[in-house]
């Protein structure tokens, strides 16, 4: 089984936030919920980058390991997803999350969190795989019908990664040998404990 | 003519002054690759440090890239703070056991009298049964968040034990007002009685009574273990108040690393808490006869109350003596 990850080459990302919109598009997410941002670092300064980021899919996700009611659970690729039909909305995961993927609708009085919503890598949830039910909760299921993360395949600059992280790792590998330079696998010493060494 | 001479002039210095530069440029590094790198980011801002930038959305919170740090209060969470919460109330359920085994049921030593005193008043016991209700519900529910993923998730079932969680979170949320309404009650009504003194040094020199039969320490309406427990409410209802409006509020709390802190110390203080009212749940109820007639019907028997509050029941007796002496007079 692969195992599944992002890798944003920061050095091509041009900030069009294309990603964040497909994914809006795709999923067809609440207002105000962003399942993956662009972050500019520097912005303004020599050596400016930007970064897409989105739920990194953590091996031993800290989320996990706090939501008090085991909502969570790993797919065979790797991919970290969760049940919203367990989820209470208490907020643990967004305190814990290293990448600011877990997001909340704001629901009630007292500003009262709704259902967590987050980055599902185009693979839905526990509800039978492109059901009707599956949709309405967490949007397409694009790895159930054999394609990748929207955000990732229509990247303009091919910047942002998705698919199998070894596969990925070596193509960024390979760019950064070709060119010269590479600002880093962002993220990834974070939720994976390893980067990608050139 | 004279213009399109000197743009030539221009342009010609250009190629030359390139050609000049060309040898220092190509030493030069390809000023693209002049990159920010999130290893050297992180290094540099060592631990504690966000990676964080400009965001297009309004949630400015979002442009934190990256946060490590999250994951030590995960960890913290996750272990550290199940682990302390599990060992308080287990910890104090089993000591309590221990101490009914060896000590057994406190009686009234002088067995009861069948007379009555009034010992706390409606407005006294609305204030501590508020109290103690709303914090039965929301200690439950808080405990739920710790423990039930381990203890009532296997017997429940994943659906059954999300509704049971999502209903005590809306519990939590609600009924700490009234919880926060009772517990100022409860410090105006019962403060003045509880300012330590020099009685409650003895009191806790002799074990309050607790520990050997027919000890008695003298003690006014409160004695200095009620003080300790009261003072533990008051402190510990206050902490937890605060931070759990910051938590209800996150966005007036500030940031993750605020939540964190918050959740912590609402999570420890909790615990604390806890086990202190058991031990107070204890005395009050199966630990000591005639005790849970104070909070239930408000009226004490006169021998319970000589021997556990002699000084407020002489209190109460010169009060009510005083009141006999005068009326007549009138």
């Amino acid at each position: 089984m692969a195992r599944m990850k992002f890798l944003c080459d920061a050095d091509r990302c041009i900030e069009c936030n294309a990603c964040v919109t497909a994914c809006k598009n795709e999923h067809e997410v609440p207002w105000g919920i962003n399942r993956r941002r662009v972050v500019t670092i520097n912005d303004g300064l020599p050596g400016e980058r930007s970064v897409s980021m989105a739920c990194m899919h953590c091996t031993d996700a800290p989320c996990a390991a706090v939501c008090p009611v085991s909502c969570f659970y790993t797919t065979d690729d790797g991919v970290v997803l969760h049940n919203k039909d367990t989820c209470i909305g208490c907020g643990y995961c967004a305190y814990a999350c290293p990448f600011g993927a877990p997001q909340y609708p704001q629901t009630a009085n007292f500003g009262t969190r709704g259902k967590m919503d987050k980055c599902t890598y185009c693979s839905g949830g526990p509800e039978p795989d492109m059901s009707q039910a599956e949709y309405v909760k967490y949007g397409s299921n694009r790895l159930a019908e054999g394609k990748l993360p929207l955000c990732a395949e229509m990247c303009s600059t091919k910047s942002l990664l998705a698919g199998d992280g070894d596969i990925i790792a070596e193509i960024y590998r390979e760019r950064v040998i070709t060119r010269g330079y590479g600002s880093g696998a962002w993220g990834w010493r974070t939720a994976y404990g390893e980067t990608v060494t050139v | 003519m004279a213009n399109k001479i000197s743009h030539l002039l221009v342009a010609l210095s250009l190629v030359l002054g390139l050609a000049f530069m060309a040898p220092s440029a190509q030493a030069q590094v390809n000023p693209t690759e002049q990159s920010v790198n999130e290893g050297a980011l992180l290094e540099a801002l060592g631990s504690g440090g966000n990676v964080a930038g400009r965001i297009t959305i309004p949630d400015q919170n979002a442009g934190y890239l990256i946060k490590p740090d999250n994951k030590l209060w995960a960890a913290l969470q996750g272990e550290t703070l199940h682990q302390i919460s599990i060992w308080a109330v287990i910890g104090m359920v089993a000591l309590l056991t221990l101490f009914y085994v060896i000590r057994g049921k406190i009686r009234v030593d002088g067995g009861l009298s069948g007379r009555k005193i009034l010992r706390f008043n409606t407005i006294e016991r609305f204030a501590h049964w508020t109290l103690a209700s709303t914090f039965i519900i929301l200690a439950l529910s808080g405990l739920n968040l710790i423990i039930g993923k381990t203890v009532i998730l296997p017997l429940l079932g994943e659906n059954a034990f999300g509704t049971l969680s999502a209903w005590g979170k809306i519990a939590h949320n609600y009924l700490a007002w009234p919880f926060m309404v009772a517990l100022v009650m409860v410090l105006l009504l019962w403060v003045v009685h509880n300012i330590p003194n020099r009685l409650d040094v003895e009191w806790l020199k002799q074990g309050g009574g607790l520990v050997k039969k027919g000890v008695h320490p003298p003690a006014k309406k409160f004695n200095a273990g009620q003080k300790i427990i009261f003072w533990a409410v008051i402190a510990g209802g206050a902490a937890l108040s605060y931070t759990g409006v910051m938590l209800l509020f996150p966005a007036v709390a500030g940031t993750p690393a605020d939540w964190q802190f918050f959740q912590t110390i609402h999570a420890l203080t909790a615990a604390v808490l806890s086990a202190i009212i058991i031990a107070h749940i204890y005395i009050g109820s199966v630990g000591m006869e005639g005790a849970f007639d104070a909070m239930g019907t408000g009226e004490v028997d006169e021998n319970w109350a000589k021997e556990h509050h002699s000084l407020w029941v002489e209190e109460v007796k010169g009060a009510k003596a005083s009141e006999g002496r005068t009326q007549p007079a009138e």
